[in-house]
């Protein structure tokens, strides 16, 4: 293949990595953000929010495209809820000690996965993608399904950004971002904060996990690597900084998508490591982030 | 109508005398069942990790062979059990669970497992502890002399006796410049390696050598990687994204040219090969070592097989047509188990005292006719080798089904003897 197609594939498929990593980094980034808990099961979030629109798609008995839309909305409300009683039930407990809820979420990551093995096997299964749709180009076919991934990535985000900086449950999010005492003596339920922010960050994984599955197939293993990705994300573009998170996304995405398809896509992981080692060496509050 | 109901039910005395003769009776059965006291054989299951598809099907097939082999008498006699172990399909696992089969469980002997690098990880185990190990694994770590006397592979063929034997048809078929797409790993080596050489034997050429990490889940962008002037892609792939990696395949081809394309069947294991976005495989050509979709000249004992197994003509399950099997490899476990029955009983085997002596009949056998033992059809033994040769089959997707055109002869895949264990010391 000639380099000028070669580069377009490999933009392409930068681009739907990094809109898929994008949705997951910022769930992750917002936890971060504003309860200081760095959830290590966040990745087991994405894999119940493909576990779940598995079932849905399953189960229902409605053409592909509405089957899939139900999995949209259902699988990151289920996944939301399961956080918020995880907020409730474990990290509140805890205090929010940030050594405490490490170990706590890495627990959870264990009971989800083990749980996802239990009830739904360890089979890797198919989801229908809501259309099938190829686009033939000169040099090579591609999915047009692909492209309402980065679409419909983007659509999400946007609500998000609406919703952070628009809404009054964002003023109120961001409030206690800045200074948790005072977001509390101004009359502000920072356990509803809390727990709604937890409960966000999860919905937001399952949603880009929900984007993912027709492409990939839902797995009780497949939390690792969004996991691991999106950890890198966060770090490079400051804990905390939703803008810093999604132009790491990009250039992580895009360029894990252009090195791999170059050279070879193990390159390409060592120097998103390498980018974060970096990061953390020379500005370790991360490109965006305020300094702590 | 009037019943009398109160005269039915036993007295007190009548349920206490019952159960004492009860009593009474287990007590003297229980010697006599000592006697013959069950085979215990241990299987090494994938049931978990990138192998569960695999992992599944053995088990539901070492259940159907178990019921045929104790249906007609057990093994010297002696009823058979089998004690599933998972091991995650992970080399680490695998050899504890050799390890916890062998001393926890007192298992006669282990068998079942498939991937190459948890054989490979688990084989020096049960070397060490000097307990038969019978692999299901196609690699040529076993015929390559990389393993030990203990560990044997009598249920299928190895790779390199698979691709070597296949290599002439498909350059005198499909095209002589061939880009392979493989796993980066022991097994996916072996296909490169032997692949390349026949390939290179036969007149042809191997343009572009494509390794893909087994746990890869985005093949997109390894495929630019094939050569524009490829004429034949091979390709082989595991583990449990295979479905999206056929289906990239699919999407990246889409409507415009594109080369030959012969594939392991592996790359479609335990997946519907009419699933939406693979309607591009129709006129390709696969590898199978057993035939998913009954063939018109299936035998009766493929037939038998496929009904005790609970697979239907398509090679899903009878109670789920959703749940594809893993046919071309799930005969091994059928076949081994009847050869461990062979073994057993040439050897007399009475205890974990007569391992040796198991080892080294299974070492004496050499023909293998097709029959009820062997329903993958002929084969023969190498006891040097400890390798079993067999039969390959080339089917071609028409009209979305695989259908055989071609079978390889048992001499095709034979090659010089790479190792003799029988020198080796137990």
């Amino acid at each position: 293949m000639s380099f000028g197609p070669f580069l377009l594939l490999a933009v392409l498929e930068g681009t739907v990595m990094a809109a898929v990593l994008a949705l997951t980094a910022v769930g992750l980034s917002l936890v971060f953000g504003v309860m200081r808990v760095v959830n290590v099961a966040h990745g087991e979030f994405y894999m119940l929010g493909a576990v779940i629109a598995w079932f849905v798609t399953y189960y229902l008995p409605f053409p592909p495209a509405l089957v899939w839309l139900a999995a949209l909305i259902i699988a990151p409300l289920i996944v939301a809820l399961i956080a918020a009683l995880t907020d409730t039930l474990v990290l509140k407990r805890l205090n929010y000690d940030p050594e405490a809820t490490i170990v706590a979420t890495i627990g959870l990551l264990y009971m989800l996965q083990q749980a996802a093995l239990t009830f739904y096997g360890p089979d890797a299964r198919p989801v229908v993608a809501p259309f099938e749709w190829r686009i033939q180009l000169p040099w090579f076919g591609y999915s047009g399904y692909k492209l309402f991934v980065v679409v419909a990535a983007v659509v999400i985000l946007a609500a998000v950004w609406l919703f952070m900086t628009r809404s009054k449950a964002g003023l109120v999010m961001r409030a206690t971002q800045v200074d948790r005492d005072t977001a509390q003596a101004f009359g502000i339920n920072v356990d509803r904060v809390y727990a709604g922010t937890f409960a966000l960050g999860g919905a937001l994984a399952a949603a880009a996990a929900v984007l993912i599955v027709p492409i990939q197939q839902a797995h009780y293993l497949m939390g690792h690597d969004p996991l691991l990705l999106s950890f890198i994300v966060v770090i490079i573009g400051g804990l905390g900084s939703i803008r810093g998170t999604l132009v790491a996304a990009l250039v992580i995405g895009l360029s894990d998508g252009i090195i791999s398809m170059f050279f070879s896509p193990t390159l390409a992981k060592i120097i998103a490591t390498l980018l974060v080692a970096l990061v953390l060496v020379f500005r370790p509050q991360g490109l965006f982030g305020a300094k702590a | 109508m009037t019943q009398k109901l109160i005269g039915v039910a036993p007295s007190r005395r009548a349920v206490l005398k019952g159960a004492g003769a009860g009593l009474l009776a287990a007590g003297f059965a229980a010697p006599v069942w000592a006697q013959a006291a069950p085979v215990k054989l241990g299987f090494q299951l994938h049931r978990t990790g990138i192998g569960a598809a695999y992992g599944r099907w053995y088990e539901r097939t070492a259940q159907a062979a178990l019921k045929v082999v104790n249906d007609a008498g057990g093994i010297n006699g002696r009823p058979v059990e089998i004690v599933f172990e998972d091991d995650g399909t992970d080399p680490k696992r695998g050899a504890e669970v050799v390890e916890k089969l062998t001393s926890q469980h007192n298992c006669d002997l282990i068998f079942g497992p498939l991937f190459s690098h948890v054989v490979i990880g688990s084989a020096p185990r049960a070397g060490e502890l000097k307990v038969p190990y019978l692999v299901c694994s196609e690699g040529f770590h076993v015929a390559g002399g990389m393993l030990n006397r203990w560990t044997m592979q009598p249920g299928i063929t190895d790779v390199r006796a698979q691709v070597s034997s296949m290599a002439p048809w498909v350059l005198a078929n499909l095209g002589k410049k061939v880009t392979m797409v493989f796993p980066d790993y022991a097994f996916g080596h072996d296909h490169r390696d032997f692949f390349t050489a026949a390939v290179e034997a036969g007149g042809g050429e191997v343009i572009a050598q494509i390794a893909v990490p087994p746990t890869e889940t985005s093949f997109t962008r390894y495929l630019p990687q094939i050569p524009r002037e490829t004429e034949v892609l091979y390709h082989v792939m595991v583990g449990p994204a295979v479905l999206t990696f056929v289906k990239e395949l699919g999407e990246f081809y889409g409507t415009g040219a594109k080369p030959q394309i012969f594939g392991f069947i592996d790359s479609l294991e335990a997946v519907d090969i009419a699933s939406p976005g693979l309607e591009f495989l129709e006129g390709t050509h696969f590898w199978e070592g057993h035939c998913r979709a009954q063939q018109a000249d299936a035998s009766e004992h493929e037939i038998a097989y496929r009904a005790a197994v609970g697979v239907d003509a398509n090679g899903a399950s009878v109670s789920d047509a959703k749940d594809v099997s893993t046919y071309a490899h799930m005969f091994s476990v059928w076949e081994t188990l009847h050869i461990i029955k062979a073994g057993m009983e040439a050897s007399r085997y009475q205890g974990t005292a007569d391992r040796q002596k198991f080892v080294e009949a299974v070492e004496a056998m050499t023909d293998m006719p097709e029959s009820l033992a062997h329903v993958q059809g002929d084969k023969v033994f190498n006891g040097k080798t400890h390798q079993v040769f067999g039969h390959q089959f080339i089917s071609k997707v028409e009209g979305g089904k695989l259908v055989k055109v071609h079978t390889t002869s048992i001499e095709d895949s034979m090659y010089a003897d790479a190792v003799d264990y029988t020198t080796q010391s137990f």
